[in-house]
């Protein structure tokens, strides 16, 4: 009587490819707020220099972001043309 | 150092390369070997006209005077590409589906195909642009001044406004030989493209190999360099928090309201899924540039003498070590920065500036409106030539009228801002269904001139345009309407305060505009057609059947599109609805994407309005707007299986209707035919028979007797042509002809041809016109079959053709594989109802028996272009009766589509 269970692999590839675009959405997002953080260390008012601190950690969150967006195009752009329907962007 | 002479020659060589690899490009794209020409690495670099000589000698500058604050400017647009998936795959895929061909035309077909939005953001453009493009003059003067200020004296360096003029000069010629060979925006320009991709390769190594000779040969090492910032003058680090976020968020919206960037980054784009691989890509490519700018900026600042202008250190550190070859390189990638934004800004603006501004102004004063035919598409181009020099001529009158003053350095930023004022209306296009022309309008024309007033015009100095009175006290005295403290915003920076103030009305105004006024159909439509364009293609049904021909169509499109171009387009939809030949059924669904493919050409506003003349009194209903909206719609959407195969029904019974049409015609054609062949073997044959009862009196003289003899042997040899044409067209029905393949010229064949049908009625003196050198095209083929055809064409022009003066056009073509030759002659062409039978067996158009054949002639061309692996068609709407012989190159090659 019990229903045999569907095969799984389709399902929980476009569950996978659905989350995925979730990411895409938000790296931009996380993206911005971690180029915003040094805004909180008032570099202005700090009385040693940062500018190499300053420099290093926002081309770091930059390396960082291609990194990942560099991930999310490889699980992405592959099926592009086979978007399953009623994923609106 | 560099002799000049040497730079110069350099420059030239690197220029003359930038050519050849152009040329080259459009050459393997026009043999259809684009493939890698359109690799997403190519789309990528493409995009890096992002980075602008601004960028390769400002960026050190801006690092020199203020620190980290630099980077801003490359993390905005790295945060958008990151980003692709909210913004640009939508907009790339709007600008595909409705091919877009500029920003500004984005915009008005989105609001309803309203040209005069076209205006007003062609107008923002060009205004923020032109100061931008007298920017990248000037670093390329300044970067030549650099070279000759340490020269030796013995030769004296040409004028700055000389060097200025020739540079802009040379670009208007690249950008109007490689930027207007098409007109349709998505042929893009693959000559273009490909010598931007080169051009950004260079700027890059050019800036790389700088700030890796002053990292490691001059600093010695990162932690050597990390010192070295300590202990300099921008050690601090004063972070302004609204700098940094304005910048940011400013910087991110020019780089998707840039005209130029839009050009490489929606226009050219060929492939949606390149965008995936520029998402990361181009970051990175921003990175890069980025990375060396304060090492270089600040070895500059301690190396070089304290008055050195820090926006020509990439330049300067290198002369000042005596790397004359560094330098050299340097100098490129400046040059390389300046030359490649202006090409694309150029080619943005003028196609702007000609599908908004010209062409609808030409098409609203020629008489007859756009229904009068005419070579539309010769105008287009030249107004897009006309407008790309005008654009750099604007660009070196701003150059030379500023004298290179130091104000320009800010121009980027304040262009930025002038750019980023096309957001809101953008956004809103994509986004909110409930956008409207009027809002966008408010909301553009607002910013616009916010800026104009607060940043643009303060821009040129206190002696400039704005006095120093209405500067510091306000107009009229009125101090809260001071430029840079509008009601008394005092605590912002002028470029902070232009970007709130400009942006924020901007956007009040068109949130404002939109929720009060309604929209019109169209641009309901449109904006269903924008937001929604991920959700299957929405038929847009923006026209309903009307009483637009099909033929006229075509002579209008070929006015736009190009001849070939347009027969083309037809033809394609004349096989989607099941329907041999070129004249589609005027479906609405057509007229759709006919409007479209022209609107790739003239832009959305004009191509609508051209379309409307021919499709009187149908554009969209209101019962048409409530059938999209209403849950119609919806439900439409499930059955869409449905709707495929009533579509396949539909051309099935287009195809039977059609079929049936055709047999009905022939079935009384047939009769016509029998009674006719009857009759054409019975004349013979009564005299033959008539002939041989007088020979059988033996008293008839001998003279009397040959001469009947003479008519026996002319009548049986009539008999003996008429049955063998029969015979010759069943063997070739039936495929079992022999072919007899030789190389020939196709000169020498046409030739032959005119000297056999010359023969066909003298008395008529023909002008023909050919084209000599197209001619001389080597064909692999049956060649006296294909005269044959040849003779047969041009026999039934001389026989047929009723104009007073008859001419005869020949066209010869290669395309690809196959061979096209055009005959037109200028009479009255054939009747549309008769354009399919004419290639029937027996089929006659006339009743007359004066041509004296029995109707086989182009039935017998047909069936020999057949075994030759060709075809022979009837193209409509060339003024006058027209066949097309298409053929291949080499009979049994592989034939290109």
């Amino acid at each position: 009587m019990s229903r045999k269970p569907r095969p799984l692999f389709l399902e929980r590839r476009s569950y996978r490819r659905r989350r995925m675009a979730d990411a895409a959405r938000v790296l931009p997002l996380l993206g911005f707020v971690l180029v915003l953080v040094p805004i909180l260390w008032l570099p202005a008012e700090s009385p040693t220099p940062d500018t190499v601190r300053g420099g290093v950690y926002l081309f770091t969150v930059w390396f960082g972001l291609i990194l990942a967006a560099f991930v999310l195009s490889r699980m992405l752009g592959d099926e592009d043309d086979r978007r399953p329907p009623g994923d609106e962007g | 150092m560099v002799p000049f002479n040497i730079l110069v020659g350099v420059c030239l060589f690197y220029v003359g390369l930038l050519f050849v690899v152009a040329w080259a490009a459009e050459r393997r794209a026009a043999r259809g070997r684009a493939r890698w020409l359109r690799s997403p690495m190519v789309y990528t670099l493409s995009l890096s006209i992002y980075c602008t000589a601004w960028t390769f000698y400002g960026a050190v500058g801006y690092a020199a005077r203020s620190g980290l604050e630099f980077a801003t400017i490359y993390l905005g647009p790295s945060l958008v590409m990151v980003g692709w998936w909210w913004l640009l795959r939508k907009l790339v895929r709007v600008g595909r589906a409705q091919r877009v061909t500029s920003i500004a035309d984005l915009i008005s077909s989105r609001y309803g195909k309203s040209n005069i939005l076209g205006v007003i953001v062609t107008l923002i453009a060009v205004v923020a642009a032109t100061p931008y493009i007298a920017l990248q003059l000037q670093s390329v003067t300044l970067s030549f001044a650099v070279f000759a200020s340490g020269a030796p004296q013995g030769w004296a360096l040409p004028g700055q406004g000389a060097t200025a003029l020739w540079v802009a000069g040379g670009l208007a010629i690249f950008t109007i030989l490689f930027g207007t060979r098409n007109l349709d925006a998505n042929e893009r320009h693959h000559g273009v493209v490909m010598a931007i991709a080169l051009e950004a390769v260079v700027k890059l190594i050019a800036l790389l190999a700088v700030g890796i000779f002053v990292v490691w040969g001059v600093a010695g090492g990162w932690s050597e360099v990390f010192a070295r910032i300590d202990a300099s003058p921008i050690a601090d680090w004063p972070l302004k928090p609204a700098r940094w976020i304005g910048l940011t968020m400013v910087s991110a919206a020019a780089v998707v309201t840039l005209p130029r960037m839009f050009q490489v980054m929606v226009v050219e784009n060929s492939d949606e899924r390149h965008l995936a691989t520029a998402s990361w890509a181009f970051p990175l490519y921003l990175l890069l540039m980025s990375l060396f700018v304060v090492p270089i900026a600040v070895v500059g600042l301690s190396v070089l003498p304290a008055g050195a202008n820090p926006d020509l250190f990439v330049l300067t550190l290198p002369l000042a070590f005596d790397q004359g070859k560094l330098a050299m390189l340097a100098f490129l990638g400046g040059f390389s920065s300046a030359t490649s934004m202006v090409i694309v800004a150029a080619i943005a603006l003028a196609t702007m500036v000609s599908n908004h501004i010209i062409v609808p102004l030409w098409l609203a004063l020629r008489e007859g409106g756009a229904r009068a035919p005419g070579d539309v598409r010769g105008l287009v181009l030249m107004s897009r030539r006309v407008s790309i020099a005008g654009i750099l001529a604007l660009g070196y009158t701003y150059y030379s009228l500023s004298g290179g003053s130091a104000a320009l350095a800010a121009i980027g930023l304040i262009a930025f801002v002038g750019v980023a004022q096309i957001l809101p209306a953008m956004l809103g296009a994509l986004f909110w269904r409930g956008a409207t022309g009027r809002g966008a309008a408010m909301g553009l024309v607002t910013g616009f001139l916010v800026w104009l007033y607060t940043l643009y015009l303060p821009s040129f100095g206190e002696e400039g345009l704005l006095s120093h009175a209405v500067l510091t006290e306000g107009p009229w005295g009125l101090s809260w309407l001071r430029p840079q403290a509008l009601f008394g915003a005092e605590a912002l920076d002028p470029l902070l305060h232009a970007v709130f103030w400009s942006l924020s009305l901007n956007t009040f105004a068109f949130l404002a505009g939109s929720l009060l006024t309604f929209p019109t159909p169209l641009e309901r439509l449109q904006g269903l057609a924008f937001v929604n364009v991920f959700d299957h293609a929405t038929g847009q049904g923006g026209w309903s059947r009307g009483g637009a021909e099909a033929e006229d169509l075509l002579a209008m499109s070929q006015g736009i599109l190009g001849a070939e171009e347009a027969q083309e387009f037809f033809r394609a939809e004349a096989a989607s609805q099941g329907r041999a030949g070129f004249l589609p059924d005027t479906t609405p669904d057509f007229i759709e994407r006919l409007e479209r493919r022209l609107a790739g050409s003239v832009g959305s506003a004009t191509a609508h309005a051209m379309i409307s003349q021919f499709a009187v009194g149908s554009a969209v209903s209101a019962q048409d707007l409530m059938a999209v909206a209403s849950e119609a719609q919806q439900i439409m959407e499930y059955s869409a299986q449905l709707e495929a195969k009533s579509e396949e029904l539909a051309r099935t019974a287009r195809q039977l209707r059609d079929a049936n049409e055709k047999l009905t015609e022939l079935s009384v054609q047939k009769d016509a035919f029998l009674s006719q062949i009857s009759h054409e073997l019975r004349t013979p044959m009564t005299s033959i028979r008539a002939f041989s009862e007088i020979l059988m009196d033996e008293e008839l003289p001998a003279e009397m007797r040959r001469k009947y003899a003479g008519i026996i042997q002319d009548e049986a040899i009539r008999l003996t042509g008429l049955l063998n044409d029969l015979l010759d067209l069943s063997v070739l029905e039936n495929r079992k002809v022999q072919l007899n393949i030789r190389v020939a010229n196709l000169h020498d064949l046409i030739d032959r041809a005119l000297q056999a049908a010359g023969s066909t009625r003298p008395e008529r003196s023909f002008l023909i016109h050919r084209d000599i050198a197209a001619e001389h095209v080597p064909v692999f083929t049956d060649t006296d079959r294909l005269v044959q055809v040849f003779i047969n064409l041009i026999s039934n022009a001389r026989k047929y053709c009723d104009a007073e003066r008859p001419e005869l056009t020949i066209k010869v073509r290669r395309k690809g594989s196959r061979i096209e030759v055009d005959f037109i002659d200028n009479g009255s062409g054939i009747a549309k109802k008769s354009q399919s039978l004419i290639f029937e067996k027996f089929a006659r158009l006339t009743d007359t028996s004066r041509a004296g054949g029995a109707g086989l002639g182009l039935a017998i061309c047909r069936e020999i272009m057949a075994n030759l692996g060709g075809s022979v068609t009837y193209l409509p709407g060339q003024g006058g009766a027209a066949f097309r012989v298409t053929l291949p190159v080499r009979k049994g090659a592989p034939q290109a589509a």
